[in-house]
């Protein structure tokens, strides 16, 4: 006897009886007004004497003024490593893993200061650079501290050696975590780094200079160096680097392997990525709906790995909408200090250009937007959470990385088509499955063409778990024994 | 065509109303627990709570002085006047008469356990005779037993057809029904008990986690496994049915806490005590404690509340 319907449909209201007051974190980010570089130990200023601004992106106001380093500068941070390469190489195992517990330690103890920092200068929400960017950053050192002095059992019958200077870029999205996970494998096995933080996101890696001076690491083990992409290629470039490891757009990184073409460096690219959730008729559809919440709006989807193509299943695609239209109806915008900020700020005025030039292109294409109610912050870069409805493989929108808070929703009658449409993409940098049934998992886990396949769950991650991708998402392994190879000289 | 057999519909009603995963719905719960209610809104979520408390004595060594106290504490928690009277008293059916000469004609109402609370271990009959005569006394409100044992055998609709008795054993009264979780054991199990139920509650019944007097009782996961029901089946056919999570809920953080699941799954509709119940005794005290250090902002000693069973 279930009751029948009457009258208009049910909805549920999503008001404002039970507001929730401001709840800013009020640690002090320790910001200093000026930054140096650091090379060699010490805080030098750029050659140049030039500086830039950093901007809060959730206030588009001036944070600190970042030193903008040229080739002399690579130069010396270069010089720097490779002098300390001949000592920092040769320690003994145990005594560089020493150092990287001290790091992890230093970390954890600045947590919400590095937190603040990190979420004044990226935007994205404290809860988040709090429960995950600076705990997972200190877990990367954690876990390669424990394998310095295990490095025998990494490889059986292989000598682990260091291959040297390593250059290091890295992007805004994950700054201090993408950091982590760049020193800490590559100083585990013995090599020194020149690392360059992002532009628009530089001000925890020179923060971290304070941690690397308190754990007492040898001067030129580690040296930063700030600026914008020029600053970049003299790292990628340099001649006295046995490796380049970058994490980025899938355009500057062809541009580095072009760069590079017919020189003996070593390379590790972490590059791009558009993913497919795939979310079958038999999944746990509510869980599957936290999961794809999770694999776009986490970090305003800035992230690579981001499940920014929802793959649907035709029978369940409606209910699965509907749910997450409800679902994001509860996503709270705005203020990234605000703890319970669930999507904050987009990280620059360029990428927000990038977010609604790809979105209006979209619309363009026939694709359906929806977003929920809501007022945006008057000022900041901000992008409400947003839903592409009837999306084909061809349209622009499943097919270039938005990088946004956009999730592009297609639909899949049959397990062999998900497959297709999942692996029709340039990219193949992770996956998401959604299912009871167990044995489809094995079979998509293998079958997808993606460097981390997650099943009825989404953006794990695990210092102990390689990440990396396929086709035009790059290659090499950031994180787990992989990873660690990946720092490690051919025997 | 001939009804299915109980296997069948076993099988069917399992399909239809789908899975939950375990790991998925802990993470998503998690989230609830790192909101941050401040000031006002916390002040706001307090008196809700309050509000919404179904003060409960559900002990053998109950006597009608003990009913008569627990009585006057659910009429005027803590003498402020700004400060609403709970919900309901709950009691056993030996209680109700006398606490309904304590609470009638007050807002609060008169909820009694039935149905061979906690084990629900008798005969139907015995179990609807149960009901009826609680009403009979003046029971507003009926929280029942579910079938356990019938639901872990596979009977499902010989649960769902005594939840159907007792509504119209309830007449009148509204009826609240106890999954008893710990007894149900997976969230799959949770899910599919809740449709059971409110497939034969009407607009205004509650679901229930748990009877308080096993080991595990309401938890921010079955509760939103619960909530999750709620939501779909109101979606689904414009049914309200209400929610009452019991036992285990003893701190006022974790009261705004559940009371944020339901502002997030259910919307702003079930923020009234109509839809949203505490069944709780200790709770109260501590929902009173915090409200009185947003109010004072200092912390009072536990023996400045009436009742507090915690002493120097």
């Amino acid at each position: 006897m279930a009751p029948t319907r009457r009258g208009p449909a049910p909805r549920l209201i999503f008001g404002d009886l039970w507001p929730f007051d401001p709840a800013p974190e009020t640690a002090d980010p320790k910001l200093a007004d000026r930054y140096q570089l650091f090379i060699g130990g010490r805080y030098v200023r750029p050659r140049s004497g030039q500086y830039f601004d950093s901007i809060n992106p959730a206030t588009e106001r001036r944070l600190a003024s970042i030193p903008r380093a040229g080739a002399a500068d690579v130069n010396a941070a270069y010089a720097a490593a490779t002098a300390a390469f001949r000592r920092w190489s040769v320690l003994p195992g145990r005594e560089r893993g020493k150092y990287l517990f001290r790091i992890a330690r230093l970390l954890q103890d600045r947590a919400r200061e590095f937190a603040v920092a990190e979420t004044l200068d990226g935007g994205k929400p404290i809860k988040e650079s709090r429960d995950f960017d600076v705990p997972m950053a200190a877990a990367h050192f954690f876990y390669h501290a424990g394998w310095a002095d295990k490095l025998e059992y990494a490889a059986p019958g292989r000598t682990l050696r260091p291959l040297g200077v390593v250059g290091q870029v890295i992007p805004w999205n994950f700054p201090l975590l993408m950091l982590a996970w760049k020193l800490a494998p590559a100083l585990a096995l013995g090599n020194c780094v020149v690392l360059k933080p992002a532009e628009t996101t530089s001000i925890t890696a020179l923060k971290f200079a304070g941690i690397l001076e308190d754990a007492g690491l040898p001067p030129g083990v580690v040296n930063l160096v700030t600026g914008a992409g020029e600053t970049g290629a003299w790292v990628m470039g340099h001649p006295a680097a046995a490796k380049v490891a970058f994490t980025g757009s899938t355009e500057v990184g062809k541009a580095i392997m072009r760069q590079l073409a017919g020189t003996d460096r070593r390379m590790t690219m972490e590059l791009g990525g558009k993913a497919a959730n795939i979310v079958f008729d038999d999944a746990p559809l509510d869980q599957a709906v936290e999961g794809i919440v999770n694999g776009i709006f986490f970090n305003q989807g800035h992230v690579c790995c981001a499940g920014s193509r929802l793959l649907v299943q035709e029978g369940v695609a409606a209910r699965v909408i509907a749910k997450l239209k409800n679902r994001m109806r509860m996503l709270r915008v705005g203020d990234p200090l605000d703890k319970n900020t669930d999507l904050g700020a987009i990280n620059s005025a360029a990428q927000l250009a990038t977010i609604r030039r790809l979105v209006a292109a979209g619309e363009r294409e026939g694709a359906e937007l929806w977003q929920p109610e809501g007022r945006l912050p008057a000022q900041g870069y901000f992008f409400p959470p947003t839903l592409l409805t009837g999306v084909t493989q061809s349209h622009r929108v499943a097919r270039e990385e938005i990088f946004g808070p956009v999730l592009s929703v297609l639909t899949f009658r049959t397990v062999d088509e998900a497959i297709e449409k999942a692996n029709n993409t340039a990219y193949g940098l992770s996956a998401g499955v959604w299912t009871d049934k167990g044995s489809r998992i094995l079979r998509l886990s293998t079958e997808l063409k993606a460097g981390v396949v997650w099943a009825n769950t989404f953006n794990r991650f695990d210092p102990s778990s390689p990440f990396g991708g396929y086709k035009e998402s790059g290659f090499g392994r950031e994180g787990g024994r992989q990873g660690l190879l990946d720092y490690a000289a051919r025997a | 065509m001939p009804p299915p057999s109980a296997a069948a519909r076993h099988a069917r009603f399992r399909d239809e109303v789908g899975a939950v995963d375990q790991v998925g719905i802990e993470e998503r719960v998690a989230k609830y627990t790192t909101r941050s209610i401040k000031k006002a809104s916390k002040v706001w979520g307090l008196k809700l709570a309050v509000g919404m408390t179904d003060l409960t004595t559900l002990e053998g060594k109950d006597t009608p002085g003990k009913v008569d106290s627990l009585c006057r504490k659910a009429l005027s928690p803590h003498g402020a006047p700004d400060l609403p009277p709970v919900a309901a008293v709950c009691v056993y059916p030996a209680m109700v008469r006398r606490a309904k000469q304590r609470v009638g004609g007050t807002p609060v109402k008169v909820a009694s356990v039935a149905t061979a609370f906690p084990s629900g271990q008798t005969h139907l009959r015995t179990r609807l005779a149960e009901v009826r005569g609680a009403v009979a006394d003046g029971a507003d409100e009926i929280d029942m037993v579910i079938n356990r044992g019938a639901f872990l055998a596979g009977e499902f609709s010989r649960v769902q057809d005594e939840i159907a008795a007792v509504v119209e054993a309830c007449g009148p009264a509204a009826l609240k029904v106890i999954l008893e979780v710990s007894d149900l054991e997976t969230y799959d199990s949770i899910r599919a008990a809740s449709f059971l139920a409110m497939e034969v509650l009407r607009p205004g019944d509650f679901i229930k986690t748990s009877t308080g007097k096993t080991a595990l009782n309401a938890t921010l996961g079955n509760n939103q496994v619960m909530l999750e029901a709620i939501r779909d089946f109101y979606l689904d056919t414009g049914v309200a049915i209400g929610m009452k999570p019991a036992g285990g809920i003893k701190t006022a953080k974790q009261a705004l806490h559940f009371l944020v699941a339901v502002k997030e799954t259910l919307g702003d509709a079930w923020l009234t005590n109509k839809r949203y119940r505490f069944g709780a005794s200790s709770l109260l005290n501590d929902l009173l404690r915090q409200l009185e250090k947003e109010r004072t902002g200092a912390y009072q000693a536990p023996y400045a509340f009436s009742d507090a069973a915690e002493s120097y």
